[in-house]
């Protein structure tokens, strides 16, 4: 909100400039956000009267001006605007000086014509926005006037960022009253006078909803002159706050509103018919409101309506059908109260942000619509003229909102704040801020003013004692922590081993976005995913299911940036629907891509492969719990043939593979990508180690060089060696795989070496002879593997 | 006996002269041998008078062991100078970068994420965690933030399309959750990704959060204040400046908006702090009684503080990350400056 301080000094004197007043208002809890002069930065620009205009000899567009600038001799002005005519006033820029800009005027000939100045537009000027031709001054403004002094441009508007809790301070009354405390000085204009009516004219008004709308003010201006405009000073204002200018009847309710945060309404009296209800909606009811868009309502919203139809949608936009034109003479003001509560949301839902929505929804003063509609009418008819009649109010009193009393204690208050503030100066800060306090033997009871609508409870009370006393004295203070050891388990539970891992490996951490495209995650993971009803683009529309998409985004857009090797890792939730239920999973998922180690000296570069991508995977189980296992597996996104999940106790905690073929050419890589993504909690497993004894006996190695079908899997045979000497097998390495030449073509050989050991005695050839003969007789009998010769 | 002495200076000069072991043998040979000269000597020992042998055999061993010495010392020489050259033609280039893996990184989130943890753990803060798919209940109600109030709205929020569910759009739920499930007296800190519906310049659909909690008996805004600035110092390294401002957050009263000094003009003006000397950096307050009441926690007895901020501001000051949206673009030119 943007007020202007000569406004503000209307109310209360300032005994500060506006960067300190500024800085204080923010420090009371009204943000300022900025602080501008409202002076657009031109100079010597003055009133000027064109007293006589005539061609130019040589451009059709131009014409040769004679203006009277107040210097007591013509000035010949060559000028383009097409409304130049003799006898008006307009804005002219002397020769010396300068547009907003910083261009200087100088004396020139336009076309061979001598030129002795400039006259303007409003937006030449940077008062306005647009333009159509001069800037028409008003009448009585006399020639040599400088402009700066006309439109009292030595102001300054401070710009207000407003908490939602503080409606009441969206005026300038609203702001005064904050200084008024502030720095101890009195309110002043805050009541003016009542307009003597000069005939009975009223409209009848019927409060069919109470409690919605508990007071409402009416009153008939006959005979205002259409015509008539805003004087400039008001004009002004408004254009200060960020309004622009309208017409007479509409500007002074804007006025009124910014001065007092009471919204009015002027409606056309030709348009009314018969007695005024402010009721809820019908179902499926229609209006067309002022900005020409016609919204369907139903019983949420309250309107104001005649006899015959909805005038308008009551606090937040007026109809379009009952609006003051401009020929309308005879007028009808509405000042009322809604309740916050039927406000509230409406008009977002119709995608209406408007002045009196944002005020009603967080309240406006129930006191304050009598001074609002009589400022209004006494700018009315000083403006266009008119006959007031007298103001009709209904009132509803026991639906108006009353502010309780609110207890506060000395002792809560000092506790809360850690800060004792003697007797007075609480009592002084509250009775500044407009609150009734009355001393009782633990403190205050304490009722807030009307327009308050943000105190309701004690700690209310006691940030409006301290934001005026001060935030900055309360002194920091050490709290006592007491100290807590926790029974942690060894494996830290947060991230930062797996997480420690990966980067040792070579993995870059990356942050993609939780939601994206439909159909990338269709085509990658065979589901769209959960929905975003509001997404914000369609690439952001659902929920990742996995984080592959992300991250092969990401490998994409750093392909796209001449990234040959490319390792991401990231962690977060992938969401799911389980049995109808929403499950929100953490895991950690990884992309590589490119070469098995970065270009370097010494090794030889080679494509990464599935088992480089098995060791990083390894690597993060082996943090956790080793009873893991990798089987085949299919996944959408990936190589039928190079996939694997991750299996503890049965379940799959993860996949491993390369990126689809498919997906490959679709994502435009070049070059195999690979792919990890592995539940948190399956490596975040407790394990506490558990200690064997050491053998005193030599071990006994053996190696062994099967041939196998190539179907057979390494883990089977493995598996099946162990299952067949389990206690003295010490260890099993597999440390050879063939496949070709001296070997048939359905045949791979795997060369393994057992090491045997006992922690009792020492092992004889003959037992380890015995133990390799079972071996070899088992995995004979299991996949028909023989020795190779 | 000039002979003796003739023969021992020849073989010391050979030894010294020697260019090598297999030339230095050979003057061992010549001289020490089985048939070597002064080996000769002492067989001619016998052709001496009797009382004569003692001393001349004196003289000879004598001269033996300095010709040993000399061919002793020349072949240590030797050796010396051959590892010389030895090692000389084994040395390497060690200027030739390490062989293997390259390390990766941390992103600069987790990396600001990992730092809070740490100093707020070190006083005994605990980690507490929320889901990221919220309830209007934990994100809103109980935060004393009902539906239609203007702060709700405010709040940009994403929703689901067939679920009665949104995108958490603060990590203040993970109060709510921790203290209705730990009650007081509590103290966590939360952290973790946040969505509001809002994107540009200086937004980003999703952002990060921190989130600190203290309820106990006779917590004081004064408290609030101190752990405040001392965390803040620590985390910046500095000892800056730090303002309190009124402000307003349904979930807290009273409530505050923290302003530090700038950190790129130390309070005289910058660009950055918009020519104020300061720089916003997070919102705190008085846990509000309603929001207290809604977690079964009495606010007679408990009093306490919370506050939070976003990660990615923190980033920006700590790093002078100026553009929001390179946390999420990972490209790793950007990524790679954090290792």
């Amino acid at each position: 909100m943007k007020i202007s301080l000569n406004w503000l000094r209307e109310f209360v004197d300032v005994p500060v400039g506006a960067d300190t007043l500024a800085e204080q208002l923010s420090l009371i809890g009204l943000e300022v956000a900025a602080v501008e002069s409202v002076h657009p930065g031109f100079a010597g620009v003055v009133v000027a009267e064109v007293e006589a205009v005539a061609p130019h000899p040589d451009a059709d567009k131009l014409r040769v001006c004679q203006v009277n600038a107040g210097t007591g001799e013509s000035l010949q002005i060559v000028c383009g605007a097409g409304n130049v005519t003799a006898g008006m006033k307009a804005p002219l820029i002397q020769v010396g000086g300068k547009l907003p800009d910083g261009t200087a005027i100088k004396a020139s000939k336009l076309r061979g014509v001598a030129s002795q100045g400039m006259l303007c537009s409003a937006v030449e000027l940077g008062l306005a926005d647009e333009a159509d031709g001069l800037w028409v001054l008003p009448d009585d403004a006399q020639p040599g006037t400088q402009l700066d002094a006309l439109l009292q441009l030595d102001d300054t508007v401070i710009e207000i960022e407003l908490t939602p809790n503080r409606g009441d301070c969206a005026s300038v009354l609203g702001v005064a009253r904050e200084i008024s405390a502030l720095f101890d000085r009195p309110l002043q204009n805050a009541e003016p006078a009542a307009v003597t009516p000069v005939h009975d004219d009223v409209v009848p008004v019927a409060l069919a909803a109470a409690a919605d709308c508990p007071r409402f003010l009416g009153r008939v201006v006959r005979g205002i002159d259409p015509q008539a405009a805003s004087p400039l000073w008001l004009q002004e204002r408004l254009r200060r706050a960020g309004i622009r200018p309208i017409s007479v009847a509409v500007d002074v309710t804007q006025y009124v509103m910014l001065e007092y945060g009471q919204p009015l309404h002027a409606y056309d009296l030709a348009e009314l018919h018969g007695r005024i209800t402010p009721r809820r909606a019908a179902v499926a009811e229609t209006l067309i409101l002022l900005d020409g868009q016609s919204v369907a309502l139903d019983e949420d919203f309250l309107v104001i309506a005649d006899e015959q139809r909805a005038l308008g949608l009551a606090g937040v936009m007026g109809g379009a059908d009952s609006a003051v034109a401009d020929t309308t003479a005879d007028v009808y003001l509405e000042c009322a109260w809604f309740s916050p509560a039927v406000i509230s949301g409406r008009g977002r839902r119709l995608g209406l942000q408007t002045d009196a929505s944002y005020r009603f929804e967080r309240g406006v003063d129930p006191q304050g619509q009598r001074r609002a509609i009589e400022r209004a009418t006494r700018l009315l008819i000083d403006i266009a003229g008119g006959q007031p009649g007298p103001v009709d109010e209904s009132v509803e009193p026991s639906q108006l909102p009353t502010a309780g009393p609110v207890t506060l204690r000395r002792e809560r208050l000092g506790r809360l704040l850690g800060l004792d503030i003697p007797d007075a100066t609480v009592a002084g800060i509250l009775e500044r801020l407009g609150m009734t306090v009355a001393a009782t033997a633990t403190g205050w009871t304490v009722t807030p003013p009307g327009y308050r609508f943000d105190i309701a409870i004690e700690p209310d009370l006691i940030e409006e004692v301290i934001r005026i006393h001060g935030y900055d004295r309360i002194e920091a203070q050490h709290y006592p922590l007491p100290q807590v050891m926790k029974r942690e388990p060894e494996q830290p539970a947060n991230l930062s081993r797996p997480r420690e891992v990966l980067v040792q490996r070579g993995y870059q951490e990356a942050i993609t976005y939780s939601f994206g495209d439909a159909d990338l995650q269709t085509a990658l993971c065979g589901e769209p995913g959960l929905a975003l009803a509001n997404p914000i683009t369609s690439d952001m529309s659902h929920m990742r299911l996995s984080l592959w998409p992300g991250l092969l985004q990401a490998l994409g857009y750093n392909r796209k940036r001449q990234q040959a090797r490319i390792r991401l890792f990231e962690t977060g939730l992938r969401f799911f629907l389980q049995d109808n239920e929403i499950q929100q999973e953490s895991v950690i998922a990884g992309v590589a891509y490119g070469g098995r180690y970065p270009v370097q000296w010494g090794l030889e570069s080679r494509p990464l492969d599935f088992a480089d991508l098995r060791n990083d995977v390894e690597a993060l189980l082996a943090l956790g719990s080793d009873d893991w296992q990798l089987h085949p597996a299919s996944h959408p996104a990936l190589h039928p043939g190079q996939s694997a999940g991750i299996f503890i106790e049965n379940q799959m905690v993860g996949m491993l593979g390369a990126l689809h073929p498919g997906h490959q050419k679709r994502l435009d890589l070049n070059r195999p990508a690979w792919l990890f993504e592995i539940r948190l909690d399956a490596i975040g497993r407790e394990t506490v180690p558990k200690f064997r004894e050491l053998s005193r006996y030599p071990s006994v190695r053996r190696d062994l060089a099967l041939l196998v079908p190539t179907g057979v899997t390494a883990q089977a045979v493995l598996d099946c060696i162990g299952d067949n000497v389990p206690d003295v097998l010490n260890k099993l390495e597999l440390f050879d795989v063939y496949q070709g030449e001296g070997i048939d073509s359905g045949q791979k050989s795997l060369a393994v070496g057992l090491t045997f050991q006992k922690s009792s005695s020492t092992l004889t050839d003959s037992e380890v002879d015995a133990h390799v003969d079972r071996v070899i007789t088992a995995l004979n009998q299991a996949f028909g593997a023989e020795l190779r010769e | 006996m000039t002979d003796l002495e003739e023969l021992t200076r020849a073989a010391t000069e050979a030894a010294a002269d020697a260019g090598d072991l297999a030339t230095l043998d050979d003057i061992r040979v010549e001289y020490l041998g089985k048939k070597g000269k002064l080996t000769e000597q002492l067989k001619q020992l016998g052709k001496l008078p009797e009382d004569e042998r003692p001393a001349a055999g004196q003289r000879i061993n004598e001269a033996k062991q300095a010709v040993q010495q000399a061919i002793e010392a020349r072949k240590q020489a030797l050796q010396e100078a051959e590892l010389q050259q030895k090692l000389e033609s084994e040395s390497v280039d060690v200027t030739l970068p390490g062989r293997g893996e390259q390390p990766g990184g941390l992103h600069p989130v987790t990396r600001i994420m990992d730092r809070v943890r740490r100093l707020f753990e070190g006083i005994g803060f605990e980690m507490a965690h929320g889901p990221e798919i919220e309830d209007e209940f934990h994100n809103f109600d109980a935060l004393n933030i009902p539906a239609n109030h203007p702060a709700r709205a405010d709040m940009d929020t994403f929703y689901l399309q067939d679920f009665p569910f949104l995108l958490r759009t603060h990590t203040s739920p993970v109060q709510i959750r921790s203290m209705r499930e730990q009650g007081a007296p509590i103290r966590i800190i939360a952290q973790g990704r946040v969505y509001r519906c809002d994107y540009d310049v200086t937004h980003t659909p999703m952002f990060h959060q921190l989130e600190g909690l203290l309820v106990d008996e006779n917590v004081s805004m004064a408290h609030l204040k101190g752990i405040l600035t001392t965390f803040l110092q620590a985390f910046f390294e500095r000892d800056i400046k730090v303002r309190f401002r009124p402000s307003y957050f349904p979930f807290v009263e009273p409530g505050a908006e923290v302003d530090i000094g700038c950190l790129f003009c130390d309070g005289h003006g910058c660009r950055v702090c918009k020519q104020t000397g300061w720089l916003e950096i997070l919102g705190c307050g008085m846990v509000h009684p309603n929001v207290l009441s809604a977690c079964n926690i009495d606010p007679e007895q408990y009093t306490g503080w919370a506050f939070g901020m976003g990660i990615e501001r923190l980033g920006m000051l700590r790093y002078g990350i100026n553009d929001i949206r390179l946390n999420f673009e990972n490209d790793l030119r950007f990524l790679e400056q954090f290792r």
